[in-house]
C-alpha cells in the first residue's frame, strides 16, 4: 500500500499550494484529483471544437502575494503583466464609464466633476476600510477562545489600526460595516451606472441583493484582494487562469509533490477517532496519518468522512452551510470579434459590466429568492481571446458570469436553459449589436452544471456563500474555522474555510501554515 | 413665559417616561404635547361612539416591568392581559394555532411535522439564550468605541466580559444570529413552511426589510425581548388598550408634581451659545429650560425643531443619513359582531391572540418586493389583532374592536404621494384578504380607520410613520443608534437630548430609551439616580 505523510485531496488551487507548502517543509505529500487534469475550477477547457474557455474564474483579483512569494511562482512563469484590467460599466446608449487604476483610480465617461469627486472620496474611504479588513482576510481567523499572546498582539495591532483612522472614520467603518451596499452608494453618489456598479460588484457570487444589509461586505471583500501588490486591482489572464495553475504545478512538482489526476478519492479512512489515509473510488487505500481536503467542507464532512464519525451538533452545523450556488457561467464562441457599442477598442479587454441601475441589479435579484430566473439578468463580461490565444483566429471566446441563476431552480434546469439563454443573447445584442449573428456555439453551465464538473457542492464558486454568518470564526463553522477539524489529522483548506473564495490562495497557504505551527508544538 | 428645569418635547410613552424620572427627582418639569392627548403612538381613541381603539400601536410586551415598578403604573391604573393563543390560517382551510403554553405550543407544532416539534425545543432554548445575551443591555447606555472616557470603557468592557462569558461557541452562535436572516436562522430548525412563516413575523414587523434579509434575526429578538408576568416573549393586551399604559404614565407624572400641556406643538427648540435655552409653541408662547429633551425622531428633532445653523455640517449630514422607513399601515376597524373563522375550532382560544394568513416565507418576501418596487403588497402580511375578546372595556358588550397592522406598506406610492383613491385600494387589499377567511366579515364593519405611512406621520409625528423611529438594522443598533458619536441620548447642544426610539435600545413600547436618557440627563446634572433602577435579573 501507498503511504505519504499527507494528502491533498483534490488539485484545485488551494489543494496544490497546501500540497506545495507542505512539501517544501520535507514532508512526502501526494496529491489526488478526480479530473484529468489539475486547476479545479481554474482550468479551462474546450467548449466549443477550437474555443477554449478560461475556466469557471476569470478575472484574477485577489492571489496573494505571499502565495507567489513562498511558492515562487514568478520563476515558474507566473507574470502579472496585464494587472489593471479596466472596469466598464455598459450602458444601452453608448456612454460607458471607464474605470481604471485599481477599482477606479480614474473614471472616465461622461461624469460631472462634482460627482467624480464625491467617486474618489467614497472610493478612498471603501480603501481606507478594507485596509482593515484585509488584516482579518490575510492571517488566521480571529480567535474566540483560547486566544495566543500572538492572537491577542495581532487583534490588538487590528484596533490600533481602526484607531489611527481617526475618530470619525472609525465610527463610520463601525457604522458602515454591515450596511447595504445600496444604502452606502445612495449615501454618497448620484450616478446610477456607479451605483450600479458597486451593486453589482457587492454582490457577485452571493445570494443578496444590492439592498440586503451585509451585502456592503463584499465589496470590501473584493477591495481586501490585491493583485501584484496592487490592491483592489484586477488582470484578465492572458491564457486564462491555466496560467495559473500552470505555473502552481510546476512549484510543486519541483517541491516534490507526487500527483495523482484521474484518481477520485472515495472516502477519508478513519481508525479510532484519527485520520489513516483515503480510499479511493478505484478500490485501493493510500495511507497517510494527515488528510487535507481541497473539497468543500460539505463534501469533506458528509460524503468523504461520513456523519457516523461526527457529533451531531457538528453535523447538523455542516449541514446548515448555504451552499447554494446563484452564478452561472456563458462561454459563447463568436466567429469575430463584438464590438460594443461606444465602447473604445482596446477597453473590450476590460471587465465589462451590465447593471446599469442598483435597482436593476435588485430586481434581478428578487425572482433567485423564489428558485426563479430573473427576466433582465446582470453580468459581467471579458472577452480572454483578446489576450491569448483561445479562439481560431479572428474569432473570439466570450465568457460572462450570469448573475441571479439559482442553484435550486423551481422549474428544472434542464427545461429552462435555452430560453434563458436566448433572453441573455438578447441583451448582449442590445450591447453589442449583431453578435447573435456571430455565435458559433455556446456551453451555459448553471450552478448544477458547475457542481458536477468541478465537484462544487451547490456550484457555489466560494463553496459556501461567503456573508456574514459564513465568514472568518464561523467559515466554515466555529468548530472548523482554524482549519483543524475535530478529526485528528484531517485538515481543510478549501474556499469553504477562511478567507474564502477567489483565486487567492489564502485558504492553502494557511491550512499549511497550521499544520506546520502545529508539527512544531 | 414659564421657567422650569427641564422640558420635554412630545408626550409618548417614552418621553413621560423620561419626564417621570427627572420629576421624581425633584426638578420641575414641563411636557409639551401637540395633540389635544397625550401618548404619542400608545394611545385608545374613541374615533365612534362606543369603540375605543389602540389605532397605533396595539399590543404590548416590551414595556420594562421595572419601569412600571418605579412609576407605580399599575397604581395609576395600568394592567397588562397576556393573551391566550394565536393561529396562521393556510390556503388550504388548516391552520397553525399558537399557545401560551410550551408544551401545548409544541404538540401543534407536531400535528405538522414531529421533527419540527422537536426542533422547537432547541430553537426555544437557541433564541432564550441569545435574549438573555442582550435584554440586560436595553437598560443600559450603549459605549461609544471611539472614545476613550473612563464610562465608555467600562461600559465596553462590561459588554467584552459579557461576550466573552457566553464561552467561544455561543459567541459564534451569537455572531451568526446578529448577521442572519430570520429565513436562513428558521431553515437551521424547521421544514414546514406555516411554521418559519409564522416564527419569521416577529423578524419583520415594523422593518423596511423582508425574512430574507440578513440582520432580521436580530428583528426577532427585539421582538422577544419583552416579558408579561415574567414570562418572557410573552405578549399581551394593556386593559383599555394602549393609551392606558400613557395613560398611567401621565397620571403618575402629574401626580408627582409634573405639567403637561396638550395641544401645544413645539415650533422650535431654542438655542443660544450651543445651548438649549427653551423651546417656543406653534402658538409663539415660549418656555425657558437649561434641559430640553425631544421625543421626537431623530430627524424630526434635528432637522425640523433645531437650526441647522446650530448644528455642526456633519452630524446633520448623518442625521440625514439616518433611515427611517414607513413600511406598514394599519386598519382599525369597529365590527358590531365577532368575526367568524370556520377554520377554528369553535370556542377556540386562537381568537384571543395574533392572526395571520401568511402561511409562507416567500409571501412574505414577495410582499417586501412590492414595497421595494415602491408599492402596497398585493398579498399583504396581516397582524391582526381582536384585543375586545379579552378586554370588555373597550366597546360595549358584543361588539368589537379589530386591529390590523399591516406590512408592507410604502410612504410613497411609486414615488408620488398618497392619493384618497390610494388609501382605499390599499384597505379593500387587506379586507378582501380577511374576507377570504371570514365569510360575511365586510358586513360587520360599523367603521374603519385607514392610515399608512402619510396619516402616521401626520398624527404622530413619527416620520414616514416608521413605528420604530428608524430602522432596527446594524448600521443603527447600539452605538450607532441614532448617529454615531451621540448615541448616549445627547447632542452636539448642551442641554438637548433625545429619549425617543431613534435612540438605543430602540423602537416597541418599551420606555427604555425615556428611562436611560433620564439617567444619563440626571448623570450630568451629578444629581441622584437611585430612583432608577437598574435591569432586573433575566428570565
Amino acid at each position: 500500500m501507498m503511504s505519504y505523510d499527507t494528502i491533498v485531496v483534490g488539485g484545485g488551487h488551494n489543494g496544490l499550494v497546501a500540497a506545495t507548502m507542505l512539501a517544501k517543509s520535507g514532508r512526502k505529500v501526494g496529491l489526488f484529483e478526480a479530473a484529468n487534469q489539475l486547476g479545479g475550477a481554474a482550468r479551462g477547457h474546450e467548449f466549443h471544437p477550437g474555443f477554449t474557455s478560461p475556466g469557471l474564474a476569470h478575472v484574477l483579483n485577489r492571489l496573494h502575494s505571499d502565495v507567489v512569494r513562498e511558492l515562487g511562482l514568478a520563476h515558474q512563469g507566473l507574470t502579472l503583466k496585464t494587472a489593471n484590467a479596466p472596469t466598464v460599466a455598459l450602458a444601452l446608449d453608448g456612454e460607458h464609464l471607464v474605470l481604471r487604476g485599481s477599482y477606479g483610480a480614474s473614471v472616465e465617461g461622461n461624469l460631472p466633476s462634482s460627482e467624480i469627486a464625491a467617486w474618489q472620496s467614497l472610493r478612498k474611504q471603501l480603501f481606507r476600510h478594507a485596509s482593515i479588513l484585509k488584516r482579518l482576510f490575510d492571517d488566521f481567523p480571529p480567535p474566540l477562545s483560547s486566544a495566543s499572546a500572538i492572537d491577542i498582539l495581532k487583534l490588538a495591532k487590528t484596533g490600533l489600526a481602526l484607531r489611527l483612522l481617526g475618530k470619525v472614520e472609525m465610527r463610520e467603518f463601525m457604522r458602515m460595516i454591515l450596511m447595504p451596499v445600496a444604502d452606502v452608494a445612495n449615501e454618497h453618489l448620484g450616478d446610477e451606472r456607479l451605483k450600479g456598479l458597486l451593486a453589482f460588484d457587492a454582490t457577485l457570487g452571493v445570494r443578496l441583493g444590492p439592498r440586503s444589509p451585509t451585502s456592503l461586505l463584499g465589496l470590501y471583500y473584493r477591495l481586501a484582494g490585491e493583485l501584484d501588490g496592487v490592491a483592489g486591482g484586477q488582470a484578465i489572464m492572458a491564457g486564462g487562469m491555466e496560467h495559473v495553475i500552470a505555473a502552481l504545478e510546476k512549484s510543486a512538482c519541483l517541491a516534490g509533490v507526487t500527483i495523482r489526476t484521474g484518481a477520485t478519492v472515495a472516502r477519508v479512512l478513519i481508525e479510532g477517532e484519527a485520520v489513516k489515509g483515503i480510499l479511493l473510488a478505484d478500490g485501493s487505500e493510500v495511507s497517510a496519518p494527515l488528510v487535507v481536503s481541497g473539497l468543500s467542507p460539505v463534501t469533506t464532512f458528509m460524503s468523504l468522512v461520513g456523519p457516523r464519525h461526527l457529533d451531531t451538533g457538528f453535523v447538523r452545523a455542516i449541514s446548515n452551510i448555504r451552499t447554494k450556488g446563484d452564478t452561472s457561467k456563458l462561454h459563447i464562441a463568436l466567429d469575430c470579434m463584438p464590438r460594443f457599442s461606444g465602447l473604445a477598442a482596446a477597453d473590450h479587454a476590460g471587465r465589462l459590466v451590465i447593471a446599469p441601475t442598483s435597482d436593476h441589479v435588485e430586481r434581478s435579484f428578487n425572482p433567485a429568492k423564489y428558485g426563479e430566473l430573473p427576466e433582465q439578468p446582470v453580468m459581467e463580461i471579458t472577452l480572454p481571446s483578446m489576450l491569448a490565444k483561445a479562439a481560431p483566429d479572428g474569432a473570439c471566446v466570450l465568457s460572462a458570469n450570469i448573475q441571479h441563476t439559482p442553484y435550486d431552480l423551481k422549474q428544472g434546469w434542464p427545461s429552462a436553459k435555452p430560453e434563458f439563454y436566448q433572453r441573455v443573447l438578447t441583451i448582449l445584442e442590445k450591447h453589442a449589436p449583431g453578435i447573435r449573428k456571430t455565435v458559433m456555439g455556446f456551453e451555459l453551465l448553471s450552478p448544477p452544471d458547475i457542481e458536477a464538473r468541478y465537484l462544487m457542492t451547490g456550484g457555489h464558486w466560494h463553496h459556501g456563500e461567503l456573508q456574514a454568518d459564513q465568514i472568518m470564526m464561523m467559515r466554515p463553522t466555529y468548530a472548523a474555522s482554524r482549519y483543524a477539524t475535530p478529526i485528528p489529522g484531517l485538515y481543510l483548506c478549501s474556499a469553504g474555510s477562511h478567507p474564502g473564495g477567489g483565486i487567492s490562495g489564502m485558504p492553502g497557504l494557511l491550512a499549511a501554515r497550521t499544520i506546520l505551527k502545529s508539527a512544531r508544538t | 413665559m414659564k421657567k422650569y428645569d427641564a422640558i420635554v418635547v412630545g408626550a409618548g410613552h417614552n418621553g413621560l417616561v423620561n419626564a417621570c424620572y427627572l420629576r421624581r427627582s425633584g426638578l420641575n418639569v414641563l411636557v409639551a404635547e401637540k395633540n389635544d392627548w397625550v401618548g404619542g403612538a400608545a394611545v385608545s381613541r374613541e374615533l365612534t361612539p362606543g369603540y375605543l381603539y389602540s389605532n397605533c400601536s396595539y399590543v404590548c410586551s416590551l414595556f420594562r416591568p421595572e419601569i412600571m415598578r418605579d412609576l407605580e403604573l399599575p397604581k395609576h391604573g395600568l394592567q397588562i392581559i397576556a393573551y391566550e393563543g394565536g393561529a396562521v390560517f393556510t390556503r388550504d382551510g388548516d391552520y397553525l394555532a399558537s399557545y401560551r403554553d410550551h408544551h401545548a405550543h409544541r404538540r401543534e407544532f407536531a400535528r405538522f411535522s414531529k421533527r419540527d416539534a422537536e426542533a422547537y425545543e432547541r430553537y426555544s432554548r437557541d433564541v432564550t439564550r441569545q435574549c438573555r445575551f442582550i435584554q440586560p443591555l436595553l437598560m443600559r447606555r450603549a459605549p461609544d468605541p471611539a472614545s476613550f472616557r473612563p464610562s465608555d470603557i467600562s461600559e465596553l468592557l462590561y459588554l467584552g466580559k459579557k461576550f466573552s462569558g457566553l464561552g467561544a461557541r455561543e459567541m459564534a452562535d451569537t455572531l451568526r444570529f446578529w448577521t442572519m436572516s430570520i429565513s436562513d436562522f428558521l431553515d437551521e430548525y424547521f421544514e414546514t413552511d406555516v411554521i418559519k412563516a409564522y416564527l419569521a413575523i416577529s423578524g419583520i414587523i415594523g422593518t423596511a426589510l423582508g425574512p430574507m434579509s440578513p440582520g432580521t434575526a436580530y428583528v426577532l429578538l427585539h421582538h422577544y425581548m419583552g416579558e408579561v408576568d415574567g414570562s418572557v416573549g410573552a405578549w399581551g393586551y394593556a386593559r383599555g388598550g394602549m393609551g392606558s399604559i400613557t395613560k398611567a404614565l401621565a397620571s403618575s407624572f402629574v401626580a408627582s408634581g409634573g405639567t403637561i400641556l396638550t395641544g401645544s406643538g413645539v415650533h422650535k427648540i431654542l438655542v443660544s451659545n450651543g445651548s438649549a435655552k427653551g423651546v417656543v409653541l406653534e402658538n409663539g408662547d415660549e418656555h425657558f429650560a437649561k434641559v430640553v429633551v425631544s421625543n421626537a425622531d431623530v430627524k424630526r428633532t434635528f432637522l425640523k425643531l433645531v437650526e441647522e445653523k446650530e448644528l455642526p455640517t456633519a452630524f446633520v449630514r448623518s442625521v440625514r443619513n439616518f433611515k427611517i422607513r414607513g413600511s406598514s399601515g394599519k386598519l382599525n376597524i369597529a365590527l358590531d359582531s365577532f368575526p367568524e373563522f370556520p377554520a377554528l375550532p369553535k370556542e377556540s382560544t386562537c381568537v384571543r391572540g395574533d392572526m395571520h394568513f401568511t402561511d409562507s416565507v416567500e409571501r412574505m418576501e414577495r410582499g417586501y418586493d412590492d414595497w421595494k418596487a415602491g408599492r402596497w403588497s398585493a398579498d399583504p402580511f396581516i397582524d391582526m389583532m381582536i384585543p375586545t375578546a379579552m378586554d370588555p372595556t373597550m366597546t360595549s358588550p358584543g361588539k368589537h374592536f379589530m386591529s390590523c397592522f399591516v406590512q408592507y406598506c410604502p410612504p410613497k406610492v411609486e414615488g408620488r404621494d398618497w392619493t384618497e383613491a390610494d388609501r382605499d385600494a390599499f384597505a379593500e387589499t387587506v379586507i378582501s384578504q380577511i374576507a377570504e377567511y371570514s365569510p360575511g366579515f365586510r358586513d360587520r364593519i360599523v367603521h374603519m380607520e385607514v392610515r399608512t405611512p402619510r396619516e402616521l406621520e401626520a398624527e404622530v409625528g413619527l416620520t414616514e410613520g416608521n413605528i420604530f423611529q428608524g430602522e432596527l438594522t446594524f448600521d443603527q443598533l447600539l452605538f450607532n443608534r441614532p448617529v454615531p458619536g451621540y448615541a448616549q441620548y445627547r447632542s452636539p447642544i448642551r442641554g438637548l437630548y433625545i429619549c425617543g426610539s431613534s435612540t438605543h435600545p430602540g423602537g416597541g413600547v418599551m420606555g427604555a430609551p425615556g428611562r436611560n436618557a433620564a439617567r444619563e440627563i440626571l448623570s450630568n446634572l451629578s444629581r441622584d439616580v437611585s430612583h432608577v433602577s437598574d435591569a432586573h435579573d433575566v428570565i
